[in-house]
């Protein structure tokens, strides 16, 4: 079974990251600048299609997007 | 009224917080009409300078054309000063459709609407035009009026990265399930210089069924062959389904902007668009300015032909002068100084030197991107052109980058 931690912040890093810029399991993906909260829609997709969920827009906030680990617990929570 | 110290004392704290940063933005005062040679105060107070001017979006040398002043001079007389109404109610005069006509012509698209500016016509097009069960996919490298525009959208909203094809590709087929799909880019790069590859987008957008948008303003009268934009360079003349443009650059350099495109659509935008609903449009005099613009324009296309002369001079003086520049063939030419006080310094030793230049920096461009953006301009004699050359070999030599590579300039200067 693919490691979620990963498959997720593979996605980010080739979605948003075009330096070279480190991305961990903590770093703040929106507070830090990385994603902008407008691009947020294609992560939002990407989990929905890749995790078979659907993640109502007031979960989808940035707060909830805001670092891979935080990203998993909520598509944990979604998956059942 | 209840503007205490404490609130004062807020805002000079967050004021001097930009200076310190070097963020904050000091006007310059010209003394004289848009042109070539202008006569500058600064800094305020400091008696006047003539200084080349090659920083202004005047690229078709049009904003004190004389022509184009006596226009202005007619409209003011023949259809007064303003219209102290919006659109709909009694601020339409025969001259707005005239011209609006005119620039469906000019485009070759099938209608178009006038807005105060195109930072209006950003602001209020997607909102017209779009719903929630759209989606509007933009360039990372919009320009701000555009993200303003998207902000006020219901529409999803997602980017690709900038003129990346193969991004783009995937977000279209991504959102396949959406009712209607608009990519939207600008034509000219406004930092970079560089153009969108429209028709690789076009194709996209035929491929999966969406709507293109794009942003002309540093394209229109110009751009291409007959001078109509980056859809006629890109032979897609007549498949763009939106066109903004504004009447505050190239077409003139006044004000205004306008939504050009399918008509359904612009109608929706005279429905519905709110800076459109809410707020007057373009003043009497500048439509009949815009007008003779547009006249002159179509009759002949001696201007853009000589700004492309002219770009080609001043790309291959600065490139043999030993320059980086950003690739590109518009008038929008970046020198590249990588660090930010580098290119604040290398502007203020130009001004000194007779040529006015800017130094844009970190957060305007990428960070390590700092660079002068030059805009050549069919006002431009080679004289002027010449001069300035002159000006920016002699700084060069001062910082000694003439003839190093980027690695070599962020070695002596850094980030
Ligand atoms: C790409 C682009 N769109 C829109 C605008 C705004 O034009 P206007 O001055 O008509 O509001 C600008 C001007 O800076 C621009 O560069």
């Amino acid at each position: 079974m693919e490691d979620m931690h990963e498959v997720i912040r593979e996605y980010v890093i080739n979605e948003y990251v075009e330096d070279d810029t480190e991305v961990t399991n903590d770093t703040p993906l929106i507070s830090g600048g990385i994603v902008d909260s407008f691009s947020m829609v294609s992560l939002k997709r990407f989990l929905e299609n890749k995790y078979s969920i659907s993640i109502p827009d007031d979960r989808a906030t940035p707060e909830a997007f805001d670092s891979v680990n935080k990203i998993c617990t909520l598509v944990q929570e979604f998956i059942g | 009224m209840a503007y205490s110290d404490k609130t004062r004392g807020m805002y000079n704290g967050i004021l001097s917080g930009l200076q310190e940063a070097g963020l904050f933005k000091q006007e310059r005062f010209i003394h004289s009409p848009q042109a070539a040679d202008i006569e500058v105060e600064f800094p305020s107070g400091s008696s006047l300078k003539n200084v080349i001017n090659i920083c202004a979006n005047n690229y078709l040398g049009l904003s004190s054309h004389p022509d184009v002043v006596k226009a202005a001079h007619e409209g003011l007389d023949s259809r007064g000063y303003g219209m102290s109404s919006v659109r709909f109610i009694c601020g339409t005069q025969d001259i707005h459709r005239k011209l609006e006509q005119m620039v469906t012509e000019f485009l070759d698209t099938e209608d178009t609407i006038l807005f105060p500016s195109c930072m209006d016509a950003n602001a209020g097009v997607f909102e017209a035009v779009l719903t929630k069960d759209d989606v509007m996919i933009s360039d990372r490298l919009v320009h701000a009026s555009i993200i303003d525009g998207i902000r006020l959208c219901s529409a999803m909203h997602d980017t690709f990265k900038h003129s990346d094809m193969d991004h783009l590709e995937s977000k279209l087929q991504l959102h396949h399930d959406r009712r209607l799909k608009m990519v939207i880019t600008d034509g000219v790069f406004s930092m970079d210089g560089d153009t969108a590859k429209l028709d690789e987008m076009a194709a996209l957008c035929e491929k999966y069924d969406a709507l293109l948008f794009i942003d002309d303003s540093h394209a229109s009268g110009f751009i291409g062959k007959k001078g109509r934009g980056t859809h006629e360079k890109y032979g897609i003349m007549g498949k763009v389904d939106v066109i903004t443009t504004t009447f505050g650059k190239g077409l003139g350099g006044a004000s205004g902007g306008c939504v050009s495109g399918r008509k359904e659509l612009v109608e929706m935008c005279r429905q519905k668009a709110r800076p459109y609903l809410f707020s007057n449009t373009i003043a009497p005099p500048v439509v009949a300015g815009v007008i003779k613009v547009l006249e002159i324009l179509s009759a002949t296309t001696e201007r853009r032909d000589k700004l492309e002369k002219n770009t080609e001079f001043w790309r291959k003086g600065l490139t043999e002068a030993g320059f980086v520049l950003k690739e590109g063939d518009t008038p929008i030419v970046p020198v590249m100084l990588f660090n930010a006080k580098l290119s604040q310094d290398v502007s203020r030793d130009l001004y000194q030197e007779g040529v006015y230049a800017i130094g844009f920096f970190f957060p305007v461009v990428p960070q390590g991107q700092a660079r002068i953006r030059t805009q050549i301009s069919a006002g431009h004699e080679i004289h002027h052109l010449e001069k300035a050359l002159d000006a920016f070999t002699k700084v060069g030599k001062k910082y000694n980058i003439l003839g190093k590579t980027k690695q070599e300039i962020i070695e002596m200067y850094g980030m």
